[in-house]
């Protein structure tokens, strides 16, 4: 997020796309209900009607994967209006102009078509927008898990840098977080193309940096995503570690997923369950979870904090970080004489330039949100407050492109998947606490009435739902929270293994997998 | 665009004889509180709206006929007031032992809420469990919810509608709501149903600010007749990416609870049901609890540590031989803390010298 959690509660505007927060981050939510009880105005753009949308001001129900053509309408809108804030454009960013006159042409008119949202309604979303003095965007994976996530975000950026929405109190553009330490993966290195705080791989003087640091020759290249990754396990892909992922029921094609995890000569584990894709490995680590760890998160607003033991392990479980460790030693590699995750932690912030200004003893109290750049520094709770990282924002020159697959006389329904309150991901953790069951015991397909009868499904029936890769058995739930056409599921229940049906694309760039959008058949089963 | 910086106004009053500074806006509870004078209430909350209920934190000001509530009362300069008399004290005793002679009992387990030893703690400090108005009571425990998470032992409930103004102006959910007035005073729900019938996620933010221990953590309180005394462990919640506070609640070595943490930067006091009420999953039966190898027949079977990172470590090396450092590839977790993540790149980069590695935050 560019701007801190408590400044949710301060926007004039708030514009949600793409993010069901009551049911994905409750507590987040309840901020922003906050700032509409005082008198905020919230626009929430959502294929679904969820929750949010019936506390919502306007609300936009754009059609799966149209979000590229509502932000570029909005865009015109703004600029038509001359709602561009000239002074934020001229000192900060660059490429406006080029910009501004792309957006000519795509009139709320073209939009409604497209998205199915009626054109005077994005024209109000744009005005109200545009016309803050503070807006803020939130969004999830609504947004990026699309072929087209990259030309969402920037489509998002690009309502900002004209708006001068960023870098101030109750603004700015805040992808919320969906794991506890999701942000913590990253800044710590576990990606293909960056060093620990985002240090760019290819670039020669962090290259030289980390040659020295860990005393080894290291590659120059940029890695691979684990979605190319699993297209090559069994080929050039030979021998994998996997920690805490249900790679299996989380990521998309499961039959491919499943196949790829197969092919490996060797799979470790390393897992506080056995899961399904535990199930697979050659060998499997017990971890310690959440109470039995000592250790670092970092929290979707860069703050960085501790989370403590309060009870012995189960069993022999040990922490993730002495497992690898101990793997390493086995094979003989230097500079992993670790004896506590102090120790850790302190390599990682003498190593990471955002984190820099830290280490073990000073995030006691959670009160720094990277970047921290050095110890006199207090930290940097808001994003590009007097300059962007790499000193001006660059409007994207941004095109609609359709989804991977578009609905068909074969598969006439679209689907799109999500999560929902009382369970989290794969229900590894959520399946196992006692009560949850009473709320949400099993999976249940969302259309809407008018489509159960047209369909000739029935209400708490089974039906049977097929895509292009595969096909389950799931009951129905009529709820006119689904639009007609569009059907809903989440992919927490391994009974029901939505996964199966998804990833008919990936974006090019992040190699997000399109999970929002899957044509569909449904039909009785 | 420019955020104009006020001067916060300052002002001054007199305190139980002594001069402070307030800022414009601040209740005297406020400025009492921060001048640690302990001002009893059953109805405050810091993160609520003023709701002047319970009487409790009322204080004498100088020119007022009668005594006043401190906590919506704003402080204004000059005003000059006593929060503890003689006659405000024995004010106090007497309200306490009316609101404690209507509940079935004061001495609630701890486990059932953040709040709950708030009501017996001030019976206690003003020595006012002496009974002398038992008779009536008001609200009646809700038994038929048989919801796995929120007890609504109605019994004990004091009319403080702390549940109900969490529920609405923290939550922003308006699940519950107050029926009747006086001693047929009842918090309910929508209808009179069940919570689950209503608009209630189960965030468990009315059991927490419960001073009496009538809305009550069901899950806690399985752990009521274990051994031992309640250990607070701050720590993350697991779930989400909004990185709420939590302290971990335990007994001996069981875990038994969750708080949410009042000061927690990111949710000052809020959590949803899955950060308030699944952690089961910590001591659950299924976890793993040993390495697992597998076997020349082909199933896991449990292993030393020596002999399943020995096997571990085998597999990577003869892979890394055979077909060379991309042939290895690692997926760091984006649910076990930075540290993992960061000894896993670490490991693929300067173990292997590859940049194979990647986390869980694509799909």
């Amino acid at each position: 997020m560019s701007n801190p959690l408590v400044d949710m509660e301060k926007p004039d505007v708030i514009f949600c796309i793409g993010t069901n927060m009551t049911e994905c981050h409750p507590v987040a939510a309840t901020r922003l209900k906050k700032a509409i009880a005082r008198g905020a105005k919230l626009i929430v753009a959502d294929p679904r009607r969820i929750e949010l949308a019936d506390i919502s001001d306007l609300y936009l129900p754009l059609r799966v994967g149209s979000d590229v053509v509502l932000l570029l309408a909005m865009a015109h809108v703004i600029a038509r209006e001359g709602l561009i804030d000239r002074e934020f454009i001229e000192h900060r960013t660059t490429k406006g102009d080029a910009f501004l006159e792309h957006v000519v042409e795509f009139t709320p008119k073209w939009a409604e078509e497209i998205t199915g949202v009626p054109a005077k309604d994005i024209e109000t979303a744009a005005i109200w927008y545009g016309m803050a003095d503070k807006a803020a965007i939130y969004y999830t994976l609504g947004i990026t898990e699309h072929i087209c996530g990259v030309d969402n975000v920037q489509s998002l950026c690009n309502l900002v840098l004209m708006t001068g929405n960023i870098g101030r109190e109750g603004t700015g553009i805040n992808p919320m977080r969906g794991q506890n330490n999701i942000q913590g993966v990253g800044d710590s290195g576990a990606l293909p193309n960056s060093y620990p705080g985002f240090q760019a791989v290819t670039d020669p003087e962090n290259q030289a940096k980390f040659t020295e640091l860990y005393g080894t020759e290291i590659d120059l290249e940029n890695g691979i995503t684990k979605v190319t990754a699993l297209d090559f396990c069994g080929d050039q892909i030979r021998a994998m570690l996997i920690d805490g992922e249900n790679t299996l029921l989380s990521d998309p094609d499961r039959m491919h997923c499943e196949h790829a995890l197969k092919s490996l000569d060797h799979l470790v584990v390393i897992d506080i369950f056995l899961t399904d894709t535990a199930q697979l490995a050659d060998v499997v680590l017990p971890a310690t979870a959440f109470g039995e760890t000592d250790g670092v998160c970092t929290n979707t607003e860069r703050r960085v904090q501790r989370v403590r033991a309060a009870v012995s392990p189960m069993g022999e479980a040990k922490p993730d970080w002495w497992i690898v460790c101990q793997l390493a030693k086995c094979l003989g590699f230097q500079g992993f004489d670790f004896a506590s995750p102090k120790e850790v932690f302190n390599e990682l912030c003498r190593v990471s330039p955002i984190y820099a200004g830290l280490d073990w003893d000073r995030i006691d109290k959670s009160e720094y949100q990277w970047p921290v750049p050095d110890k006199a520094h207090a930290g940097t709770p808001r994003l590009h407050e007097v300059e962007f990282v790499n000193g001006r924002g660059i409007f994207s020159i941004v095109r609609y492109r359709d989804p991977a697959e578009t609905v068909s006389e074969e598969f006439p329904v679209w689907l799109t998947t999500g999560r929902r309150l009382q369970s989290y991901h794969t229900r590894t953790q959520t399946g196992r606490a006692q009560g949850i069951d009473y709320l949400l015991s099993e999976e249940a397909l969302e259309v809407h009435p008018d489509d159960v009868e047209a369909w000739g499904l029935s209400n708490g029936e089974w039906c049977q739902m097929s895509s292009a890769r595969g096909s389950v058995k799931i009951r129905v739930k009529a709820t006119k929270r689904s639009p007609r056409g569009t059907v809903f599921a989440s992919f927490s229940f391994s009974d029901v293994p939505v996964n199966i049906l998804t990833g008919s694309g990936y974006d090019p760039i992040t190699q997000t997998a399109e999970l929002k959008v899957c044509p569909v058949r449904v039909e009785l089963a | 665009m420019n955020r104009i910086q006020t001067e916060k106004e300052r002002s001054t009053m007199t305190l139980d004889g002594k001069e402070v500074t307030f800022t414009k806006g601040e209740t005297i509870y406020e400025v009492a509180d921060r001048h640690r004078k302990n001002i009893p209430s059953l109805c405050y909350d810091p993160r609520l709206d003023p709701f002047g209920g319970c009487r409790l934190c009322v204080v004498e000001i100088d020119g007022a006929r009668n005594p006043v509530a401190s906590c919506t009362t704003k402080a204004t300069p000059g005003m000059v007031v006593r929060t503890a008399t003689e006659k405000i004290e024995k004010y106090r005793k007497t309200l306490l032992e009316m609101v404690a002679s209507e509940n079935r009992e004061l001495d609630v387990d701890p486990l059932r809420g953040y709040a709950s030893q708030e009501l017996k703690t001030l019976v206690g400090r003003y020595g006012a469990g002496t009974g002398r108005f038992m008779g009536a009571q008001s609200g009646t425990s809700n038994m038929d919810d048989t919801n796995p998470f929120i007890l609504r032992d109605y019994d004990l409930c004091i009319s403080c509608y702390r549940c109900v103004r969490v529920c609405a102006e923290q939550e922003g959910d308006y699940a519950i709501s107050i029926m009747n007035r006086g001693f047929e005073t009842q918090i309910t729900t929508e209808f009179n149903g069940t919570l689950k019938d209503s608009a209630c996620t189960f965030c468990g933010q009315c059991v927490q600010t419960c001073p009496t221990g009538a809305l009550a953590d069901k899950k806690a309180m399985r752990a009521i007749d274990l051994p031992g005394e309640i250990e607070k462990t701050r720590s993350i919640c697991p779930y989400c990416g909004v990185g709420c506070s939590v302290d971990i609640l335990t007994k001996g070595d069981k875990l038994v609870g969750i708080h949410p943490a009042m000061d927690g930067p990111a949710n000052e006091g809020a959590l949803c049901i899955k950060g308030q009420f699944a952690f089961d999953f910590v001591q659950h039966p299924d976890r793993l609890t040993t390495p697992l190898v597998r076997g020349d027949a082909g199933e896991l079977h449990e292993a030393s540590w020596d002999e399943a990172l020995d096997r571990a470590a085998e597999g990577f090396r003869k892979a890394a031989e055979k077909h060379g450092r991309h042939s290895i590839y690692g997926v760091a977790s984006g649910r076990a803390p930075s540290e993992a993540a960061y000894l896993m790149q670490k490991f693929i980069r300067a173990g292997f010298g590859t940049n194979y590695i990647d986390n869980c935050s694509r799909a």
